[in-house]
């Protein structure tokens, strides 16, 4: 238990001992001008580090990683209050495809592939800020990680499967060369075979290619096999960190969060208040 | 029999004039979902700007060509900035009704410029027709549609090889995804109406040699709305075929009805054809199908 912080406004969290290459710094995320989602989250992505961002449908998941690419505008949605730094500069201001050029790519949830265009037409696409100079290797080095879609190439990437989708998702991502993954929900819909395959090549891209990860996830049991590091959300806080062997072994998660099913149903909401009032009663 | 022929050849020549006027209107639908209801003016204001410039006498014909083509790209990137970019968000109606009031204001715009009065657009074409196997050909009908099939291959390569090509058609696909991957999608709307604007100079250097250049030429547009409707608003494709539906139907039309109704079979046939076809098939012959996989 000890291990496990708890504080939605600290900063200095156990990831924060290796450089951190992207840093939350307590952001306040309204939509609509009304709508308070983000209530003061703060998290840091070391270089080169699997961080996972856990928490039932709802908690604000989506909301954090698109305040970090950008995307929030597009959903009249704004950072209001805080700050998001990634290797020291302040991106929180920025356009998605500036964000992009920054080497911050986001692959939404529910895959979003371009579906009138073939797999490797998508592939293209994720190229576009790259100038078209390192195409043709590039291509062959997402095709290595994934060779199912070398076998798809010219379909029509709405004709793929699920799992191929989430590939292409990923693999389009890669193309942009980026030093940061935003994954959203990558395991959603698929079989738990899949969901494995995947997430090992994940971790592979992660250490051959430097590419550091945050990946939120609904499915935290398998969240917290691949990352160093877990931050549990609730209702637009961060309840609490730590790291993904403690998170993973504490039994007051396992309960609570590790307990949840696929659709993300708790056990016990009243069980989860009282840790949170507990932890907040600590601080 | 022959007389049947001329039709046919003629009408399909015209028709992908028709394809090529089309797809400007289909380009900017597809990446932006704006109906524009001023692709016939730009046709006109095209024609202008190309019968003043070669009228000058200042250049020859293959100097205007790409100066032609460089100031539509510039109006089509103007267009985009000061009239369709503020109106991003706003309900389909308004951009509508605002693209409609852009058809009346280059149409002003080009009477107060240029003066009432028809000018002549003159090409170095022939103008007694080929004879091939005894049907006659018009030797414009023959350059519009040599200009539209070259047009036509070169927005293909565009679209399916070049980094810009491919990202209009991902806006076009879904417009979040798009940017994720650092694509500007504001650029991709103004690349769009440059496009758009290309095609209205072709179509404008061949109407307005065959019909003369006035306002009256900004009628064309409504060419565009059948030739979409049977092809599907969102197909390129479907924008091609569509006009050379559209081309020959009105052709034969013309041909063998106006001697009884007295002429103008031209104009409202293709607008027959548009309301059969939407009572069978609402999305056209090539819209975008919503793929449906689970
Ligand atoms: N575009 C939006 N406008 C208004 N509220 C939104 C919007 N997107 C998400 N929300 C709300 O924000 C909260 C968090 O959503 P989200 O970030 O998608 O959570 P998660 O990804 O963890 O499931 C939810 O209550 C959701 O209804
Ligand atoms: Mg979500």
């Amino acid at each position: 238990m000890s291990a496990v912080s708890a504080a939605p406004d600290r900063t200095d969290t156990r990831a924060g001992t290796a450089r951190a290459l992207l840093s939350v710094n307590n952001i306040e995320v309204i939509y609509d001008h009304v709508i308070l989602v983000l209530k003061g989250v703060s998290l840091k992505v070391p270089e080169g580090g699997i961080v996972a961002l856990l928490g039932a449908n709802g908690a604000g998941k989506s909301t954090t990683l698109k305040a970090i690419s950008g995307l929030l505008r597009t959903e009249r949605g704004d950072v209001t209050k805080g700050a998001i730094e990634f290797r020291g500069e302040p991106i929180h201001r920025r356009n998605p495809n500036e964000v992009v050029r920054h080497g911050i790519v986001q692959v939404m949830e529910g895959r979003h592939v371009f579906e009138h265009l073939t797999v490797e037409e998508n592939l293209l696409t994720g190229a576009y800020t790259q100038g078209g100079a390192r195409t043709k290797p590039d291509l062959e080095m997402v095709y290595g990680y994934f060779p199912r879609l070398k076998d798809r190439r010219g379909f029509r990437a709405g004709y793929v499967s699920g799992g191929e989708q989430q590939m292409l998702a990923i693999g389009r991502a890669l193309m942009a060369h980026p030093r940061l993954m935003l994954l959203d929900e990558p395991s959603m819909g698929l079989a738990p075979m899949l969901v494995q395959e995947i997430f090992e090549i994940v971790a592979r891209l992660n250490r051959e290619e430097n590419v550091a990860v945050l990946l939120a996830e609904q499915n935290a049991t398998m969240a917290l096999r691949f990352a160093q590091h877990g931050y549990v959300m609730e209702n637009g806080r961060i309840v609490l960190d730590g790291d993904a062997t403690t998170i993973a072994d504490n039994e007051d998660i396992k309960e609570f969060y590790l307990g949840l099913t696929g659709v993300g149903q708790r056990k016990s909401y009243r069980d989860v208040k009282h840790y949170k009032r507990r932890k907040r009663w600590l601080s | 029999m022959e007389f049947f022929f001329d039709l046919t050849v003629n009408g399909l020549l015209v028709g992908l004039m028709y394809a090529l006027v089309a797809v400007g209107f289909v380009l900017i639908y597809k990446a932006t979902s704006v109906i524009n209801f001023a692709q016939g003016d730009l046709v006109m204001f095209a024609a202008y700007g190309a019968a003043v410039m070669l009228g000058l006498g200042w250049m020859p014909l293959w100097a205007v060509i790409p100066v032609l083509a460089t100031g539509m790209v510039a109006l089509g990137f103007v267009l985009e900035r000061g009239i369709l970019r503020p109106l991003i968000g706003q309900p389909v109606i308004s951009v509508i009704m605002v693209t409609i009031g852009l058809a009346f204001v280059l149409q002003g715009l080009a009477a107060i410029l240029w003066k009432a009065g028809t000018r002549e657009l003159p090409l170095p074409v022939r103008v007694e027709p080929y004879v091939v196997g005894g049907v006659f050909i018009s030797p414009i009908n023959v350059v519009a549609a040599v200009t539209a099939i070259l047009s036509l291959v070169a927005f293909g390569l565009f679209f399916t090889r070049s980094r810009f090509g491919i990202a209009m058609r991902a806006v076009a696909d879904d417009q979040q995804a798009s940017m994720t991957v650092g694509i500007n999608v504001r650029r991709v709307f103004a690349l769009s109406w440059a496009i758009a604007g290309i095609a209205a100079a072709a179509g404008g250097l061949i109407w307005g040699n065959m019909l003369g250049v006035d306002t009256f030429l900004a009628l064309v547009g409504l060419k565009v709305f059948p030739v979409v409707i049977l092809g599907g608003l969102d197909s390129i494709l479907g924008a091609i075929v569509g006009g050379l539906i559209v081309g020959l139907v009105e052709s034969i039309a013309a041909g063998y009805l106006d001697p009884y109704v007295g002429g103008g079979t031209k104009d409202f046939v293709p607008y027959v054809l548009m309301i059969l076809v939407l009572f069978v098939r609402p999305h056209g012959f090539f819209g975008r199908e919503i793929i449906e996989r689970v």
